[in-house]
């Protein structure tokens, strides 16, 4: 299919875009990714289907992708005829069969209702009706890598073509590839993987080194514990990942294409698969795409389950077939990559960004973000803030405007966030008002990272948080440079021995020492960056260790060896709802009268703490203390 | 004689076409045979058989011109990969940061207590095998633990109980 007959194609598909949002029948859109599928919207879509049969009603169901707002799963928006979209949280089968009953009988009800996905009033009256847009949640933020989620079908390829998909890539083939590379300079774009390396700069790199052939590859092996970007953004929107795979292939010169991704996001691989048939059948790829001169193919690889496969070199080793432990750099991959050839690995944000950024300039993206981060990041806000989700800021964006005013805030105090996962830092509420790009946070101690954010209150212990980075990171450690294999098992021990009260002083210079060495010789990105959680945990807050092992307390009562259990004998009714749930039975005495607990027998299980606080009689008679402070 | 020996081979399975196909003519379905294709014929062989049975490495051994232990090194080297048969159910819980600080940790340990079985392994009774899993990428719902495909949000202790409980009784 020549450019010429996909413009043709996108007329048609604009066309049924339209007749969708024009549509004479309801039409019902459930987000139906990994994570609103968890939540229940395979049962809610069922549940709905059910009930369109039952009462005869002629509505279309639309599946759409993860939209962000994760703790409003499952969502369910509706659009009557001539009305915009309405959306519905946390939708059950019994209530979306209420809402729609309502909603056909001419209301509008506010039960659950986020807003609709229109601009201006709905349905041209004032009814109250909210815009979704305005919604705290999504009020600042700057959708560009995420512009479909949520919104299109990442099935129909028409949906995306309906919303100017590949017409970046069109443009592109137009062009002489070094103009191409020079847009994506003037975009200030740099690599959303975490190391923030300017990506016209390692394009540039892979394209002057001479070869026959040159590779790309697509990382979507997102490892990091509590970071869900790249799977959200391929659910949601397959085709803007691989049509900025096609534009990064074109400036590099590359005819073969890789994405790795985890084999445990088998929705997302399907939806890759289905993306990838559809555009062989547009001619988008194989030979001469778009009728041009440029070959491109893709193969997916799927992650057997190594985190440190994230890292570039062995990422590449694994593509091999190999161990995939990473090597010395140099030479960097963008010169001597897979099978020795020049390689280019990009991250999926950084891909699903160009097509927007050839689309609508280089200037327009570089408008958003600070002096030296330009354009947007999406982060996946989770934690012990009320909203959390997927969002998408632009840099620059402090970190108060994304815990507070996007995620509204915690029930309790705040007491840090932590970005860039286990390679990142935790971060204090001196740094609250820090704007998010790059330098700061690396000036802070800590990382961009992939984008993970998560946000920790005063209930939450950081030698804790410190040492599951640190064990996370020594479990993964591939084993091949002694500073990581042997380093990281050391940080544990001591972070270990501090938990369990039986840490001294001494041990702090310990652990900054040996962290330092770690972080300043271990081979790859995973070695340099573990230490981070510790170092920054250290700094920001030393307090709290001091106390682990000088008051032998935790004061987040989360750190095992350091609390007890116990029952309070005021709210004591002795309803024996614990005594039955003890696996130990350190809990014992009659009905009716105050219980014992016994500590010496107590494994610290947490039975009786939350069978008294949410099937007790009274509730909350037992407590989980450490010096004196419990946990509430 | 070599020849004669194929030649009957390939005709008695032509003669058993209608018995199951070999499971090997599927994994090696579209691979060249060459070394990259290693791990995708792993991922495959776990998906016929559940795990790799020193068999299955001596075969993709041969077949992909490998040494046995540089199949298995591979193999060790990746946390998809089992070597024991699996159980009939598949119970998963969430460690990652947003499970771990909601008490990811308690529902791995009562877990531990009732299947009296640590993880990475299975139950006597071959019912279930327990795994601790990095980040199941739906932190807004920790903490997580799955049995098979259903994923159930927001576990406490005692909710896990409950649903092991109901299982035992059905």
């Amino acid at each position: 299919m020549s450019a010429t007959t996909l413009e043709r194609r996108r007329r048609r598909a604009a066309a049924r875009w339209r007749r969708l949002q024009e549509s004479p029948r309801p039409v019902i859109y459930v987000g139906a990714g990994s994570c609103g599928l968890a939540a229940g919207a395979g049962v809610l879509l069922e549940g709905v289907s059910d009930y369109l049969e039952e009462r005869g009603v002629d509505a279309e169901i639309v599946r759409v992708g993860c939209i962000g707002p994760c703790y409003l799963e499952p969502l369910l928006d509706v659009q009557l005829p001539d009305r915009s979209r309405l959306s519905y949280a946390n939708m059950t089968p019994e209530l979306a069969a209420k809402t729609l009953d309502a909603l056909f009988a001419g209301e509008v009800p506010k039960r659950h209702l986020v807003g609709h996905l229109g601009d201006g009033e709905y349905g041209g009256d004032a009814n109250g009706v909210p815009r979704f847009a305005d919604h705290p949640m999504l009020a600042r933020q700057v959708r560009i890598a995420l512009r479909n989620c949520g919104i299109i079908d990442p099935e129909e390829v028409d949906h995306y073509l309906a919303r100017g998909g590949y017409r970046a890539i069109a443009r592109c083939l137009d062009m002489p590839w070094r103009d191409l590379i020079d847009l994506v300079r003037r975009s200030g774009l740099r690599g959303r993987g975490g190391a923030g390396f300017p990506t016209w700069q390692k394009w540039t790199f892979c394209r002057e080194t001479e070869s026959d052939e040159r590779y790309l590859i697509c990382n979507a092996d997102e490892g990091d514990p509590g970071a869900f970007m790249n799977r959200s953004l391929i659910e949601g929107d397959p085709h803007a990942v691989l049509e900025g795979m096609l534009i990064a292939a074109y400036a590099i010169g590359a005819s073969h294409g890789y994405v790795y991704i985890r084999a445990e996001y088998p929705l997302a691989i399907r939806r890759l698969r289905s993306a990838m048939a559809a555009m062989s059948k547009l001619g988008l790829l194989g030979e001469g795409v778009l009728g041009s001169s440029f070959s491109f193919d893709i193969t997916i690889k799927e992650g057997a389950g190594a985190f440190v496969c994230g890292e570039e070199t062995a990422l590449m080793a694994s593509i091999e077939g190999r161990r995939g432990m990473p090597r010395t750099r140099p030479p960097f991959p963008a010169v001597s990559g897979l099978w020795g050839k020049p390689t280019i690995i990009n991250n999926v944000e950084t891909l699903a960004t160009l097509p927007a950024i050839v689309a609508n300039g280089p200037d327009w993206y570089a408008g958003f973000g600070t002096a030296s981060s330009k354009g947007t990041k999406a982060f996946s806000l989770v934690g012990k803030v009320r909203r959390t989700g997927l969002i998408e800021v632009p840099f620059g964006t402090t970190l108060r405007t994304v815990i507070y005013d996007i995620g509204g805030g915690l029930a309790k105090d705040f007491k840090a966030v932590q970005t860039g996962g286990p390679s990142g830092g935790c971060l204090g509420e001196e740094f609250l008002d820090t704007p998010i790009d790059y330098e700061n946070l690396a000036a802070a101690g800590s990382i961009m990272g992939s984008g993970g954010l998560i946000v920790i209150d005063r209930d939450t212990c950081v030698v804790d948080t410190a040492r599951y980075f640190l064990s996370f990171t020594q479990t993964e450690s591939c084993g091949k440079c002694v500073p990581c294999r042997v380093g990281t098992r050391h940080l544990v021990g001591i972070l270990d021995s501090i938990c369990e009260g039986k840490g001294e002083l001494a041990d702090l210079d310990r652990l900054e020492r040996l962290a330092r060495v770690v972080k300043s010789s271990a081979l790859c990105g995973l070695g340099q960056t573990a230490p981070n959680p510790v170092l920054s945990a250290l700094k920001y807050f030393r307090g709290e260790f001091v106390e682990h092992i000088q008051d032998k307390r935790c004061r987040a009562a989360v750190c095992r060896d350091l609390v007890e259990y116990r029952i309070i004998p005021g709210r004591c009714t002795g309803c024996q709802r614990c005594v039955q749930v003890c696996p130990t039975g350190a809990i014992t005495g009659p009905r009716a009268e105050v219980h014992n607990l016994d500590p010496d027998k107590c494994i610290k299980c947490r039975s009786c703490y939350e069978v008294c606080r949410f099937d007790a009689i009274a509730g909350d008679a037992i407590v989980i203390e450490s010096g004196g402070r419990h946990a509430d | 004689m070599a020849a004669t020996a194929r030649t009957r081979r390939a005709s008695g399975d032509s003669q058993r076409g209608a018995k199951p196909t070999d499971p090997w003519a599927g994994i090696m379905r579209g691979m060249e045979g060459s070394r990259s294709d290693l791990v995708p014929v792993l991922q495959r062989t776990q998906a016929a058989f559940g795990y790799l049975s020193p068999d299955s490495v001596r075969r993709i051994a041969r077949r992909l011109r490998l040494s046995e232990s540089e199949v298995f090194g591979v193999a060790t080297f990746y946390s998809q990969f089992r070597f024991t048969p699996p159980g009939r159910h598949r119970l998963r819980v969430c460690l990652g940061t947003a499970c771990h600080v909601k008490g990811g940790v308690q529902m791995l340990e009562t877990l531990e207590r009732r299947l009296e079985i640590r993880p990475g392994e299975t139950t006597a009774d071959g019912e279930y095998d327990l795994e601790r899993v990095m980040c199941l990428g739906c932190c807004a719902l920790a903490p997580v633990v799955t049995l098979d495909e259903a994923a159930y949000a927001q576990m406490s202790v005692l909710k896990l109980q409950g649903i092991l409980d109901e299982r035992d009784h059905a």
